[in-house]
C-alpha cells in the first residue's frame, strides 16, 4: 500500500513539474539565441564545478587512500600507478577544458556561419600517433611490472602458504619444515581437517593450519589459493595483492612483505588515516581503532561476503619463526 | 508496400505492428519502464550503503519479506545490485537504446520503406517483451531474484545452497536472458541485412550518417558475441539442472561434498566476457553514433574526420572482441595471457582518443545550437573521456591487481558506459522525439533535466573512485565490519545524496516525455534543420515512410554551413551544384 503511495507521489511530482514550467514557457521547444547564450555560459560554470569537484575530492579524500605499499613488489605498483595517474589527470584536465571552453565560446548566434572544416589529415595523424606512442610506453612499462609481480619462479627460499576460502571465512596452512604443502581435496574434509588435507601424503605431516595469517618481513611469500565452495577473491590491498580462489584449482600470487605491522602503524599516511577514522569512531562512541593488515574477500560469494576477513600480521623473521615453531601441526591436532 | 493500404486494426497498428517506427516506440517505452525499475533499485541499495542499519519506510514498503523493520537483508541487497546491472545493461541500454534507434533510424536514414523483414522485427520486439516480463516476474518469487551479480559467475549462480537467489530466481534469469539473446539476434540480423541491401539510390556506404555506421557495426558485434552468452547460459543450465560439470568441480558446501568433477568457473568467465566485453560497445557505440549526428547538426558543422570516425568505430568493434580477458587478470588465468589482453585492451584507447578529439574539433568554430539533445551529447563526450581515461588503470594488468572489483571499477564503467550511454539515449530521445511522435518536447524541462543529471552524475561517480582506491570492494552489503573503512562512510553518504538528486531529476524527463506525447507542440517537418533523410518524410507517420518515390541521395550527411549555399544545411537529397565538390 505504502509502495503505491510512493508511486502516486512520483506521478504527482511529475505533473507538478510540468505545470510549473508551463508558467515560464508554454511552447518553448527549439533553442533560441537567448538559450544558446545561457546554456553556453552554464557550460563554463559547469566546467568550474567540474574542476572544483576534482580538486575538492583530491584535497578532501586523499587521506582515505591506502598508505604506501607494504610489499617490495608493491613499490613498483605504486610508481606505475603514479605515472599513469599523472598522465590521466593531464589529459583529463586539457580535454575537458577544451570541451567546456568550446561549448561556451562557440555558443550559437543567429546569422553567424560555422566554419566548414570537415577533415585534416595532419590533425588526425597527430591524435592517432601521439596516443599510440604514449600507450606503447605505458604497455611496455606495465607489462614489465606485471611480469615481475607474477613471476616468482626465481624466488630464493620462499615461504609457501596456502590460503583457503569458504563461505564466509578464511583459513591458512603453512607448509612446515619441508616447505611443501601436502595434497588436499574437499572430499577429505572431516572434523578438524577442515581443508581436506590428505594426511597420508608425507608432505602433509608437518603442515600447520591457522586462522590468522602471520608473515615474515623480507622473505618472499608464495600464496597458494583454494576455495571449497564458490569463487572468492583474496584481496590484500596494503600489499597490492589480489588473486581469485577458484574451486577445483589452485591459484597463486606472491609478494615480499616490506613493512612490519608496527612499522606500518608508524607510517605517516597510516597515522593520518587512522586519526581520521578514530575521530569518526569517537563521535559514534566506538572504541578507537588500531591499524592492522587485512585479507578481505573481493568476489561476491553470498550473504556475508561483506564480512569475510582475516587479520594479517607482518613481523620480523625471527619473531615469525618462533611463532610458527610454537604452532601445533595439523597431524598433532588430528591425533589428539 | 505503400501503394496497397491495409485496413489497420488497433491490434495490427499498436500491438503486433510490423512497422519499424511503431516497433521503435514499443522498444523505447518498454526500455523506459525497465529503466524506472533499474534506477529505482539503485536508489534503494544506495540508501543501504549510506545508512546501513537505518530503517526506511520506502524499503519497508517495497521489499516486503526481504526486509526487517525497514532494513534490507544482505540477500536482497545482492539481488538488487544483480538485477539493477542486468536491467540497465541489457534491457535499457541494449534493447532500449539500440532497439529504439536502430529501428527508427535505419530505414529512415538510409531511405528504405521498412526493415528487410518487418515480421522478424515484430518477433524480435515481442521476444524482448516476454524476456522483460519474465525478468520482472522473477522479482516476486519467494526466494527472491537472481543475486549472484549480473555476471552470474558459477558456482555461486549454480548452487541454491550458496545463495537463495540461485534457485528459481536464477532459472528465470537464465530463461529470460536466453529469450533476450534470441530477440537481439533477430534484431541485429535485420539491421545488418537492411543496411546492406535497402539503401536508396546514391546512398553509398561512405555517405551513410554515422548513426547508421554505429548501428550497423553494433549489430555485427551482437551477432558475433551474443550467441556465446547463450552457450554459456545453456551449459550453466545443464550444470544446474542436469548435474553436468562444465563449470563446477570439487565443491564442499553445507557439510556435503557435491558430485561435480573436472569443470572450471574460469571457463564460464571466458564465455561470459566474450559477450560481456563487446556488450560494453554494443551499449556505447549506438550512443556515440547518435552523438556524432547530434553534435554535427547542432554545431552547424560537418562532423570532423568522418572517415576517421568510421575507422575508429570499426577498430573499436574489432578490438572489443579480443579484450575480454581484462576482466580476468586475477582469475587464475595464465599471466602470459594477461599480458596479451593488456596489450589489446590499451590499444582501444587509440580509436577512442581519435573519437574524443574529433568531437571536440567539431565544436571548434561551430555555431552551437544548445538544444537539450546537444547538451546531453556534450555531456556524453565529457563522461566518455572521464570514464575512458581510468580504463588505462584497469586495462593494465599490473595496476588492475589492486583495484579489481573495487568501487574504482564501479566508478569507471558507470561513467564510460552507463552514464555515457544513457546520455546518448536521452540525446536521441530529445532529438528524434518529433520524428517518433510528431510533437516536440519542452526545452526548459530538458535543460533542467540535463543540468541536474550532469551535476548528480559527476557527484556520484567522481568521489566513488576514491572509495575504490581506499580498497573498498564492490558488492559489500555494508562496510561496518571493517573499521578500516569507517572513513569512507561520509563519502558514501554524499554519493547517495547525489544519487537521489539524479534519480529525482529523471522524473522531470518522464513528465516531459509522456506529457509531450499528447500535449507537446506540433512538430515541423525538419525542426533541427538537419541534412539527413528522415526529415524528408511527412510528420504524420505513414506505412512505407515516403508518400511517393523514395528520394535519391546526392551527397553525404554533413554538409552543414558549406560555402556556396545560402542555408547552413543542405539536405542529402539536393544534387551537387555545378562545380561543387563532394566533401
Amino acid at each position: 500500500m505504502t509502495a503505491l503511495l510512493y508511486v502516486l507521489l512520483a506521478i504527482i511530482v511529475a505533473i507538478a513539474i510540468w505545470q510549473i514550467t508551463n508558467i515560464f514557457n508554454l511552447k518553448g521547444t527549439i533553442a533560441t539565441d537567448k538559450d544558446n547564450n545561457t546554456q553556453g555560459i552554464l557550460f563554463a560554470v559547469f566546467g568550474v564545478f567540474f574542476y572544483g569537484l576534482m580538486i575538492f575530492s583530491f584535497w578532501k579524500y586523499s587521506v582515505i587512500l591506502l598508505p604506501e605499499a607494504a610489499s617490495v613488489e608493491g613499490e613498483q605498483y605504486d610508481t606505475l600507478y603514479l605515472i599513469t595517474m599523472l598522465l590521466i589527470l593531464f589529459v583529463q584536465a586539457v580535454t575537458q577544458f577544451l570541451l567546456f571552453y568550446f561549448s561556451f565560446k562557440y555558443r550559437g548566434i543567429k546569422g553567424r556561419k560555422a566554419l566548414f572544416y570537415a577533415d585534416s589529415h595532419k590533425l588526425e595523424m597527430i591524435w592517432t600517433i601521439v596516443p599510440a606512442v604514449v600507450l606503447a610506453g605505458l604497455v611496455l612499462y606495465g607489462l614489465t611490472v606485471w611480469n615481475d609481480v607474477m613471476d616468482s619462479s626465481d624466488a630464493e627460499n620462499p615461504l609457501i602458504v596456502e590460503v583457503y576460502a569458504k563461505q564466509f571465512q578464511w583459513e591458512a596452512r603453512y607448509a612446515g619444515a619441508d616447505n611443501e604443502l601436502g595434497k588436499a581435496n574437499v572430499r577429505l574434509i572431516e572434523g578438524i581437517n577442515t581443508m581436506g588435507v590428505d594426511m597420508t601424503d608425507k608432505n602433509a605431516n608437518d603442515d600447520i593450519a591457522v586462522r590468522e595469517l602471520r608473515l615474515p618481513k623480507g622473505r618472499k611469500v608464495i600464496f597458494k589459493f583454494r576455495s571449497q565452495d564458490v569463487l572468492h577473491s583474496a584481496y590484500m590491498p596494503h600489499f597490492r595483492a589480489q588473486m581469485n580462489c577458484v574451486p577445483g584449482m589452485v591459484t597463486q600470487f606472491a609478494f615480499t612483505p616490506k613493512l612490519t605491522t608496527s612499522e606500518m602503524r608508524a607510517n605517516e599516511e597510516t597515522i593520518a588515516k587512522v586519526e581520521g577514522i578514530n575521530k569518526i569512531r569517537a563521535e559514534k562512541g566506538e572504541d578507537p581503532y588500531e591499524f592492522d593488515y587485512l585479507l578481505l574477500c573481493n568476489k561476491i560469494c553470498g550473504a556475508s561476503h561483506y564480512n569475510m576477513q582475516m587479520k594479517i600480521i607482518v613481523e620480523e623473521e625471527a619473531a615469525f619463526n618462533s611463532w610458527l615453531k610454537g604452532q601445533q601441526t595439523l597431524a598433532q591436532a588430528i591425533s589428539q | 508496400m505503400s501503394d496497397h493500404h491495409h485496413k489497420e486494426t488497433f491490434i495490427t497498428k499498436y500491438v503486433f505492428s510490423t512497422d519499424h517506427k511503431m516497433i521503435s516506440k514499443q522498444y523505447l517505452v518498454t526500455g523506459i519502464f525497465m529503466g524506472i525499475i533499474g534506477v529505482f533499485m539503485s536508489m534503494l541499495f544506495r540508501l543501504q550503503i549510506a545508512w546501513p542499519d537505518t530503517s526506511f519506510s520506502i524499503i519497508e514498503a517495497f521489499l516486503g519479506r526481504h526486509q526487517d523493520g525497514g532494513v534490507m537483508t544482505p540477500d536482497i541487497y545482492l539481488a538488487l545490485v544483480t538485477i539493477h546491472g542486468t536491467i540497465m545493461v541489457f534491457f535499457v541500454l541494449t534493447a532500449g537504446l539500440s532497439g529504439t534507434f536502430s529501428n527508427l533510424l535505419i530505414p529512415l536514414q538510409i531511405g528504405a520503406r521498412d526493415m528487410a523483414s518487418g515480421f522478424l522485427n515484430m518477433v524480435s520486439y515481442w521476444l524482448f517483451f516476454i524476456s522483460s516480463v519474465i525478468m520482472v516476474l522473477s522479482l516476486f518469487i519467494e526466494a527472491g531474484p537472481a543475486s549472484a551479480g549480473w555476471t552470474i559467475y558459477p558456482p555461486l549462480s549454480a548452487l541454491p545452497q550458496a545463495i537463495p537467489g540461485s534457485g528459481l530466481g536464477m532459472t528465470m534469469w537464465l530463461i529470460s536472458m536466453a529469450i533476450f539473446v534470441a530477440s537481439s539476434l533477430l534484431g541485429s540480423l535485420n539491421y545488418i541485412v537492411t543496411v546492406l541491401n535497402l539503401r536508396t539510390v546514391g546512398m553509398k556506404m561512405t555517405r551513410l550518417p554515422l548513426t547508421i555506421w554505429a548501428f550497423f557495426v553494433t549489430a555485427i558485434i551482437g551477432v558475433v558475441s551474443f550467441p556465446v552468452l547463450l552457450s554459456a547460459a545453456l551449459l550453466l543450465i545443464f550444470d544446474r539442472s542436469f548435474g553436468t560439470s562444465f563449470y563446477l568441480s570439487d565443491i564442499f558446501i553445507q557439510g556435503e561434498v557435491l558430485h561435480y568433477q573436472g569443470g572450471s568457473p574460469v571457463l564460464f568467465e571466458h564465455l561470459f566476457w566474450f559477450l560481456g566485453h563487446p556488450e560494453v560497445y554494443i551499449v556505447l557505440l549506438p550512443a556515440l553514433g547518435i552523438t556524432s549526428e547530434i553534435i554535427a547538426t547542432n554545431s552547424r558543422k560537418p562532423i570532423f574526420g568522418y572517415r576517421a570516425m568510421i575507422g575508429s568505430i570499426i577498430a573499436i568493434a574489432f578490438l572489443s572482441t579480443i579484450v575480454w580477458g581484462h576482466h580476468m587478470f586475477v582469475s587464475g588465468m595464465n599471466p602470459f595471457l594477461g599480458s596479451v589482453f593488456t596489450f589489446t585492451t590499451l590499444l582501444i584507447a587509440i580509436p577512442s582518443a581519435v573519437k574524443a578529439f574529433n568531437y571536440i574539433t567539431t565544436l571548434w568554430k561551430g555555431n552551437l545550437q544548445m538544444n537539450p539533445a546537444m547538451l546531453f551529447s556534450i555531456g556524453l563526450v565529457s563522461t566518455f573521456i572521464s570514464g575512458g581515461l581510468t580504463g588505462l588503470v584497469l586495462g593494465d594488468s599490473a595496476l588492475d591487481i589492486n583495484v579489481h572489483d573495487t568501487y574504482f571499477v564501479v566508478a569507471h564503467f558507470h561513467l564510460v558506459m552507463g552514464v555515457s550511454a544513457i546520455y546518448g539515449m536521452f540525446a536521441g530521445v530529445y532529438h528524434w522525439f518529433p520524428k517518433m511522435f510528431g510533437r516536440m518536447m519542452n526545452k526548459t524541462l530538458g535543460y533542467w533535466h540535463f543540468w541536474i543529471t550532469a551535476v548528480a552524475a559527476y557527484g556520484v561517480f567522481f568521489p566513488m573512485h576514491f572509495i575504490g582506491l581506499a580498497g573498498l570492494p564492490r558488492r559489500y552489503y555494508n562496510n561496518t565490519a571493517f573499521p578500516l573503512f569507517d572513513d569512507v562512510s561520509d563519502v558514501n553518504i554524499l554519493i547517495t545524496w547525489f544519487a537521489i538528486l539524479g534519480g529525482l531529476a529523471q522524473i522531470i524527463f518522464l513528465a516531459n516525455f509522456f506529457i509531450s506525447i499528447y500535449k507537446g507542440k506540433k512538430a515541423e517537418q525538419n525542426p533541427w534543420r538537419s541534412n539527413t533523410l528522415e526529415w524528408t518524410t511527412p510528420v504524420e507517420h505513414i506505412h512505407g515512410n515516403w508518400p511517393g518515390e523514395i528520394p535519391a541521395v546526392h551527397r553525404w550527411a554533413y554538409d552543414y554551413s558549406k560555402p556556396g549555399h545560402d542555408e547552413d544545411f543542405v539536405l542529402q537529397t539536393i544534387p551537387l551544384k555545378e562545380g561543387e565538390e563532394e566533401s
